[in-house]
């Protein structure tokens, strides 16, 4: 199983765990710095990377807490690299600051956080989905979020070359929150040839030596193009308010402007990034709404109701923010009921319900016992009353 | 021969923000003459800080500067160093910033000897914070959190270094220049993880608080609280007792981080 | 084969029954092209804790993972057939390590006992192909997968040099179904 897959120019066959998928597809995506911390769930990814990225002449390097290790890959990346880190629940807890840096400075990085049970040590070898506000947020002040959730090993190598992409569009920190079952669970995958995999990488302004860089200058887009250090064009990088030179300024103009635009640049295109899945929400009467490995249980759930006659059908983000919030209230829109369900204790059902408002009961799902939430318990609130 | 400063300078950042009688320009003034000697391309230089009033230097210095969060500088600058090792990097760093919120990145970054050079600002006292104390206050000096004086014993920031790992080591003076320029040009052509505690007083909080004057009276109490480590052997152990050795402690050759990387890159990469 | 096929093996960290789920679904999904997922509970004992690995193998997509109405269970401790012999329905295939489950298998069952880790001591010669003497057995027992697709997907995942080790272990498992579990195979025809 040493194929290295990224180098292939025909898809490749492969039976792997969701952890693997995520490394071979952050490895396609032109990740070659890894900057990681042991912890479970997630430790499979650094372990593979740190076999695989010197292979390919990329870097792996183990730091000495979570919180050296998104320095880290925010440091690498300024430095050119395409760089990723791998958490779960109380590392991505450390990294919460670093990852607020790298959204204020508009480095692009990605940060897959595989959840566990929390609060604190909590369940760490079992599933969860609590995690979910904090990869949203989880970091202090306003800020945009991208996070993006598999339910399978094929979609968890395919939105970890989203994550990269995201990142590199938009010059920020991307979150993959996946959850243990798919970290863990181990399926058949056809990794895409090489040249059928679509990468994005940072766009460069157009620039000779020696013109002036202002490396926080967007155009429409509201996205800055980006140098590296090391290209020839010196700059600032700061995690102060500054302005589009890159240096300090405590100007309430330019604050504002500046905290506009962060968030904006990612509003105004989030119809990009958008990914979802309808399954029979057409004429569904019970839309059940889910994310991740439980997506898994809910779609099972759903063509057992439909076994009895019960009109159900499944909405499912793969995108969690921004919030495909026109495709919920669409894929609701013949539902008498919607039914969330999620290892956590309601923390994408109280968004469902803010979308939806009073008109449609929402039903919450949660289950936090570090076990998978079965397709009965699923099935029992669909056809419950 | 005097050199032109501002050719390393951001003249549109000055005024500096430090305080009359800091000495942080004085260390920065030594770093930039230890960076002209070495005639390095400044697209090629990285310097990068955490946060305090040491680590608002890079702000000021025409490099590629890097800015980051309190502690972090050293975590930020190996990523910076193992994604590009071409790239020249330089830390600055403060006593807070370096050996209390980022105490543990600083012995792992000294453990794995990577080519970057680490200076720090120490004043003993966190100064932009308002003059709290630091890991470096000495024991029974006041800050705004030890107004009784500090019951802790300080850390020597040359003694952790040379413990975790770094192979070049040294202390100065910021009111000897001369030394000063001496032990950070020696530092940044160490290949490997230099680490410079380089003394600045802080007149505005430390001088204040603990009644030691102004900056020449301060830098006078710094010479009597140490002794040059070329002296040492003349000096009876009564003559050092409870005093800090000044220049060039340490120094080491071994394997640097991202040559070994490279190696192993060739080996497994066939 | 039914649409969708419910494997459980359940023991202790260190016999090898997350290796033995992995390869079963690799010998249905890369080697004879089923859909199959497999999947794991885990303590934090890297060796002797509880552990449990579930391979679903259907013909068509696998929703849910994990399985919830199992066809086919594996104990090789007592622990793990007190654990999950109340979870599987009547209609449940049960296999027991002879020696290490002493307690019955209820009578409701269609159950085979076989001293799987003695085999792997004694015959094979090395207890660590309990889990590969184990395939063997289930392979024969119930053909929810081929031999030949088992005997490359074994091949696949063990270090090299112990193929022949391996390749005698399969056999010993299936050699043992039919001295154990003659009933079963009657039954099946």
């Amino acid at each position: 199983m040493s194929a290295e897959a990224t180098e292939k120019k025909a898809p490749v066959i492969k039976f792997l765990a969701g952890n693997e998928a995520c490394m071979e597809g952050a490895l396609a995506a032109g990740c070659r710095f890894f900057a990681g911390y042991p912890i479970s769930p997630s430790s499979e990814i650094a372990e593979k990377m740190s076999g695989r990225l010197p292979k390919l002449g990329g870097k792996f390097i183990q730091m000495e807490d979570e919180i050296a290790s998104m320095g880290a890959i925010i440091g690498a990346s300024l430095a050119g690299a395409k760089t990723m880190t791998a958490t779960s629940g109380p590392g991505f807890s450390l990294m919460q600051e670093n990852i607020g840096y790298a959204m204020m400075a508009e480095v692009p990085c990605v940060v897959v956080n595989v959840m566990r049970g929390g609060p604190s040590t909590g369940n760490p070898t079992g599933p969860s989905q609590s995690d979910v506000m904090q990869c949203r947020w989880g970091t202090h002040g306003d800020h945009p979020a991208i996070v993006l959730s598999p339910n399978s090993i094929r979609e968890a190598f395919d939105t970890t070359v989203q994550c990269f992409n995201f990142a590199e569009q938009f010059r920020t920190c991307v979150v993959l929150a996946m959850d243990e079952i798919v970290a863990h669970m181990r399926e058949k995958i056809v990794i895409p040839a090489k040249e059928d995999i679509k990468i994005v990488n940072r766009k460069k302004p157009d620039l000779k030596p020696g013109d002036p860089y202002k490396p926080y200058e967007a155009d429409a887009s509201l996205i800055p193009p980006m140098m590296n250090f090391g290209e020839g064009f010196r700059y600032h990088v700061t995690g102060l308010d500054h302005d589009a030179t890159g240096f300090p300024s405590g100007a309430p103009d330019n604050q504002e402007i500046l905290h506009r635009r962060l968030v904006d640049k990612v509003e105004m295109h989030k119809d990009e990034l958008f990914l979802f899945e309808n399954h029979r929400t057409e004429d569904a009467e019970v839309l059940v709404v889910a994310y991740g490995s439980t997506s898994r249980s809910a779609k099972r759930a759903v063509e057992e109701a439909r076994a009895q006659g019960i009109k159900a059908g499944l909405f499912r983000p793969i995108t969690l923010f921004p919030i495909p919030e026109k495709q919920i209230a669409q894929a609701a829109g013949h539902a008498k009921k919607v039914v969330v369900p999620e290892m956590n204790l309601g923390q994408y059902r109280l968004e469902v319900e803010r979308i939806l408002g009073p008109a449609v009961p929402v039903v919450g799902v949660h289950r936090v016992n570090g076990e998978p939430i079965a397709p009965s318990l699923i099935l029992s609130a669909i056809v419950g009353g | 021969m005097s050199m032109d400063y501002f050719q390393y300078l951001r003249k549109e950042r000055m005024p500096h923000i430090w305080c009359p009688g800091c000495g942080h320009g004085t260390i920065m003034k030594s770093i930039l003459r230890a960076l002209d000697k070495l005639k390095w391309a400044k697209d090629d230089v990285v310097v990068v800080s955490g946060i305090g009033c040491s680590s608002r230097t890079p702000g000021y210095l025409d490099f590629n500067t890097l800015h980051t969060t309190h502690g972090r500088a050293l975590s930020f600058a190996q990523g910076v160093k193992v994604a590009n090792p071409n790239l020249k990097v330089i830390v600055i760093s403060g006593d807070g910033d370096a050996m209390a919120i980022g105490g543990n990145h600083f012995i792992h970054a000294c453990r794995r000897n990577m080519d970057i050079t680490l200076i720090v600002f120490n004043n003993n006292i966190y100064g932009m914070t308002g003059g709290q104390a630091s890991p470096t206050t000495f024991t029974g000096s006041k800050g705004t959190t030890a107004p009784y004086g500090a019951i802790e014993q300080p850390f020597d920031v040359c003694n952790m270094a040379q413990a975790s790992g770094a192979t070049y080591v040294a202390r100065a003076l910021d009111i000897d220049a001369v030394a000063m320029d001496r032990v950070i040009l020696s530092a940044l052509q160490n290949k490997g993880f230099s680490v410079v505690d380089a003394w600045s007083q802080c007149t505005t909080y430390f001088g204040r608080q603990n009644k030691w004057g102004d900056a020449s009276e301060m830098m006078d109490r710094y010479k009597e609280m140490t002794y040059n480590v070329r002296l040492a052997e003349k000096m009876s152990p009564e003559e050092k007792a409870g005093k800090y050795p000044v220049g060039m402690l340490f120094q080491a050759s071994r394997p640097e981080w991202c040559e070994e990387y490279g190696k192993l890159i060739e080996r497994v990469s066939k | 084969m039914s649409k969708r096929y419910e494997i459980r093996l359940a023991g202790l960290g260190g016999q090898g029954l997350v290796l033995a789920g992995v390869i079963l679904a690799e010998a249905a999904s890369i080697f004879e092209n089923k859909n199959a997922v497999q999947s794991q509970s885990y303590g934090p004992e890297s060796r002797g804790g509880a552990s449990k690995s579930e391979v679903i193998i259907s013909d068509e997509e696998i929703d849910y993972p994990k399985a919830t109405h199992i066809d086919l269970l594996l104990c090789l401790t007592d622990a793990a057939a007190e654990k999950y012999l109340k979870d599987c329905p009547e209609t449940a295939l049960v296999i027991a390590d002879s020696d290490l489950v002493p307690s019955a298998i209820p009578e409701k069952f269609r159950s085979v006992k076989a001293p799987i880790t003695r085999l792997a001591r004694e015959t094979v010669g090395k207890e660590f192909v309990t889990n590969i003497v184990a395939l063997g057995l289930i392979q024969e027992l119930t053909g929810i997968v081929g031999l030949p697709a088992l005997e490359k997907a074994v091949l696949d995942r063990v270090p090299k040099g112990t193929e022949d080790l391996n390749k005698r272990a399969l056999e010993v498992g299936r050699e043992a179904a039919h001295e154990y579990g003659a009933h079963i195979l009657s039954a099946k025809g």
